[in-house]
């Protein structure tokens, strides 16, 4: 590559994410490559699908973790201190808008029946979300007994995370390791 | 003061609960909210959490909405802080050294892991979250036929959340 080295300051990786954290109606995810990799190139196409294998390897936010890596990458802690705040102050501020909108009008009816049903509505993206980050274990019985045992154990019996994540994590990993399903 | 603590400490553990990011940890999230702590009803966290799908921005929305509801805007700083603080720790901390182990056997193994665990907690995710929604038949129908539109087609969820509130609001349906 005849091109140098990208070498953001903090302002312009704080600039970067803002724009992101304003453009991702209904996810993130492609609006940060695409400023991330197309616009500012400060990653090669496979330099950012390394980092976000990585952060959604780690647990947290998958975008919120690729703020930190590439902001630290570049500028170490204030550059990922830039990042995270470019990337959350505006919708932050908008949510919270959207929050005290809706308790002054929580009180009108069809303010009120809109809510139910955007609920729903939210509920059944989540649904589809579900769907579509299950659809890899089709065919993988043991796979799919790990999945249906989580899903028991926190949306049936409750139990709190804390107790079950460490359990089905370490025990998902040994039981598919073993029999390399 | 002391919500605030409490505030800290719920999402200072969901942090590193958090595989597979918010959504994973939405049954554990309103278990604290609303069970544990009784901080809101379930039916308030549900619509909080349409509310944030709605907003621009990453998915942990929803957390510096209940933030804002239990202890303003505060609590609107420290759910977000806390909730960020531990995994970006972490994240500084191994992306440094990732290189090292990103094709080690036993990186890929926990992996492999990990993903029908997410699968199962989005899942269940998704079932609360429907069991609190649908609560008539209207709610029912908005979730059948949302649920289709973002399965089946490629159309902007935005649109398809904007499309059900008003349906709502002009008293199609709810």
């Amino acid at each position: 590559m005849s091109e140098t080295r990208p070498n953001p300051t903090v302002f312009d990786l704080f600039a970067g994410f803002f724009m992101v954290g304003v453009c991702g109606f209904g996810g993130v995810l492609p609006w940060a490559r695409r400023m991330i990799v197309d616009q500012r190139k400060w990653l090669t196409r496979i330099e950012f699908t390394e980092m976000l294998g990585l952060c959604q390897f780690l647990p947290g936010g998958n975008i919120m973790n690729v703020t930190i890596a590439l902001g630290s990458r570049f500028r170490g802690v204030p550059g990922a201190a830039a990042c995270f705040l470019g990337l959350m102050t505006a919708p932050v501020a908008i949510v919270i808008m959207l929050g005290a909108i809706y308790d002054q009008y929580a009180g009108y009816a069809p303010v009120r029946r809109a809510f139910v049903a955007l609920s729903a509505a939210a509920a059944a993206y989540l649904v589809a979300n579900a769907w579509k980050i299950a659809a890899p274990l089709w065919g993988r019985k043991l796979a799919i007994a790990v999945a249906a045992s989580t899903f028991v154990a926190i949306a049936v019996l409750r139990l709190p995370m804390l107790v079950a994540m460490p359990v089905l994590a370490i025990g998902s990993t040994l039981v598919l390791w073993r029999f390399r399903a | 003061m002391n919500t605030l603590w409490e505030l800290a400490s719920v999402y200072g553990q969901l942090s590193l609960l958090a595989f597979g990011g918010a959504n994973a940890v939405i049954p554990e999230m309103q278990r604290q909210v609303v069970d544990v702590h009784h901080w809101m009803s379930a039916h308030d966290f549900a619509a909080l959490y349409a509310l944030a799908q709605a907003a621009p921005g990453p998915n942990m929305m929803v957390v510096s909405l209940v933030g804002w509801r239990v202890a303003g805007f505060w609590g609107a700083l420290v759910t977000t802080g806390a909730v960020a603080l531990p995994s970006s720790i972490l994240t500084l901390l191994v992306s440094g050294v990732w290189f090292r182990f990103k094709d080690a056997p036993w990186r890929k193994a926990i992996q492999a892991g990990l993903l029908p665990v997410t699968a199962g907690l989005i899942m269940a995710s998704a079932a609360l979250l429907i069991q609190t929604t649908v609560v008539d038949l209207a709610a029912a129908a908005v979730a059948v036929v949302a649920g289709a539109l973002f399965f089946f087609t490629k159309l902007h969820p935005l649109l398809i959340l904007g499309g059900a509130a008003a349906a709502g609001a002009i008293g199609l349906v709810g």
